[in-house]
């Protein structure tokens, strides 16, 4: 457990000098702003209570998608070179020879990158929860549920981009893992369209590709706790067609520890 | 006799590319070994092999006593690899510190072995710089006081020296003496020739990923080639020295050259010559350097790596 924890106090280190923090941070602020304006501007419509409160659990919705969409990115590109990165260049040599199994290295590194892609994501959320509080007087249900289930969400994307990097190259791992998010994203429209117009085939493709790639099924799981009681299952929103099963969380999770079991083990296989 | 590493017919291949075909060595503790090749000879990927960096295809192995990758015996050894990289956002001592956690060590033991070893190497000056601001020389260095941060028993030193100047080759050659002195066992792989004659205690070739030839350096019963610059030769002087060696030739006038079976027959023959009252200008004794044997066991079928 002490080698874990000095590896990923190192990935803290690392991120922190490298100015990726830094980066993301600046990244957040910017988004949060223009949300922000959004968010004064859509409190100030003068329409009716219901109107009001569709509009502004849009407005909550699209934040949170924003957000969600940067999190996973920097989820992603955070760790994609962590370790192919580091075999390529011979960092890895030295640090492999030492008295440690490779498991704790790749423990390490993937719980520093969650830790700081969980705060990322805290940051993000909580800056869009709290625009929304104090500049539109607006407080989403579900937040409870939604947020655990973006963490989730975050941790499948992390753990891909890890386990990538044990087995591939860091430009082969990021279009893998990116790929990776886009085949749930493509796959969560697939099914939301497949309810729409009436097509089950297109339903049922669509929840194969979550099972492939659960992501993205997190996100819509999220979006249908965040929403109020009167909206949710209405398809009002078009977010909200069909909706994961909360067996779809155990798959997500049972998926993100196989994943890092897999990295485990591809990176106690590979030549350094 | 303790051996530091003993290996029989360890193999790698990679897909359908022969890396190692067989490597069988034994490497004495507290001697440095030196470790010699062209280049895609396999002496990278046997080190690896040794340090559990890569797995071979077959073979076996044991490093200070233990089956090659355990982890107690992985305690005890130290390695400066080829091509020393760092996370370069790091200060010398963070650098230090992270690898020394890695070896289980901590607080002020830690600081000042850290200390200790940076002063060896003359970066304490440097230690709080970020390693991206460093010259490979100083990188080089810095990697060297990471491999001897545990007090290792068996170091391996891969090129150690390629990026350092006449100074820091010195300082290594210092450092190495004294791991030498201290028990500790070196395995050195280098191309600088001169530099392994000066401190390696015996070497190994491998060719092609096979130990072709194995031998101790700088051994005092070993033959060699002494040149004798004489006023006069007669026949029965050239006669007389055949009872002091072999191969006894007269290249130009003036000029004996022969193979005396070690260095205790210098002065014999020289007192021999003086009391058959022959005028010696001068005696050359000189050795194969490791080049001429380098070159004479690769062979000529070798290209120039």
């Amino acid at each position: 457990m002490g080698n874990v924890m000095t590896v990923a106090h190192l990935t803290l280190v690392e991120a922190r000098r490298r100015r990726i923090v830094l980066a993301g941070t600046l990244c957040a602020l910017a988004l949060l702003t223009v949300f922000s304006i959004g968010a004064v501007f859509a409190a100030r419509a003068t329409v009716s209570f219901v109107e009001r409160q569709m509009t502004l659990t849009m407005m909550m919705l699209v934040g949170f998608m924003a957000a969600n969409f940067l999190s996973v990115v920097f989820a992603i590109l955070l760790p994609v070179d962590t370790l192919s990165g580091e075999i390529d260049s011979g960092v890895m040599q030295t640090l492999a020879s030492k008295p440690m199994d490779r498991a704790e290295i790749v423990l390490g590194k993937w719980a520093g990158h969650l830790l700081l892609a969980l705060a990322y994501l805290l940051l993000m959320s909580g800056g869009i929860l709290l625009a929304m509080r104090v500049l539109a007087g607006f407080v989403p249900a579900g937040v409870g549920h939604a947020v655990p289930l973006l963490m989730l969400e975050i941790a499948v994307s992390l753990t891909v981009a890890v386990a990538g990097g044990a087995r591939f190259s860091t430009v082969t791992n990021g279009i893998v893992a990116i790929g990776f998010y886009a085949l749930a994203f493509i796959g969560g429209f697939v099914e939301q369209i497949g309810v729409f117009v009436g097509l089950p085939p297109l339903k049922t493709i669509g929840v194969l590709v979550s099972l492939v790639s659960p992501a993205d099924s997190m996100w819509r799981l999220a979006a249908h706790y965040l929403q109020p009681d009167i909206l949710r299952g209405s398809g009002a929103l078009a977010l909200d067609g069909s909706v994961p099963t909360p067996l779809m969380v155990w798959w997500a999770a049972g998926f993100t520890a196989f994943t890092l079991a897999y990295a485990i083990h591809a990176f106690r296989k590979r030549a350094l | 006799m303790s051996f530091a590493i003993q290996t029989h017919a360890l193999r790698k291949q990679f897909g359908t590319t022969l890396a190692v075909a067989d490597l069988s060595l034994h490497v004495r503790a507290g001697e440095i070994f030196g470790f010699l090749g062209p280049n895609g000879a396999g002496k990278t990927t046997s080190i690896k092999m040794l340090l559990a960096l890569v797995a071979p295809t077959s073979g076996t192995g044991r490093v200070l006593g233990a089956p090659i990758g355990d982890r107690a015996a992985r305690a005890r050894v130290g390695f400066l690899p080829e091509h020393f990289r760092f996370h370069d956002t790091l200060t010398a001592i963070e650098l230090l510190r992270f690898h020394g956690r890695l070896y289980g060590l901590r607080g002020i033991a830690l600081d000042a072995r850290i200390d200790r070893l940076l002063t060896r190497v003359d970066l304490l000056d440097a230690a709080d710089r970020p390693l991206r601001g460093y010259s490979k020389g100083m990188l080089q260095r810095v990697g060297l006081a990471q491999a001897l941060l545990n007090d290792p028993q068996l170091v391996f030193l891969d090129e150690p020296t390629s990026g350092l100047d006449p100074l820091g080759r010195l300082l290594v050659r210092s450092i190495m003496d004294e791991l030498r002195a201290d028990g500790v066992a070196v395995f050195l792989n280098s191309h600088l020739l001169g530099e392994v004659e000066a401190t390696c205690d015996r070497v190994a070739f491998v060719k092609r990923g096979r130990i072709v030839d194995e031998r101790t350096l700088a051994a005092p019963n070993e033959t060699l080639d002494v040149e004798l610059r004489v006023a006069c030769e007669t026949p029965a002087i050239v006669d007389g020295l055949s009872r002091f060696g072999t191969n006894i030739e007269q290249p130009r006038p003036g000029t004996i050259v022969m193979r005396a079976p070690d260095e205790a027959a210098v002065p014999a023959i020289v007192g021999w010559l003086v009391q058959q009252g022959v005028a010696i200008h001068a005696v050359k004794p000189r050795r194969k350097s490791l080049e001429d044997v380098f070159l004479e066991v690769m062979g000529g079928d070798e290209r120039p790596g």
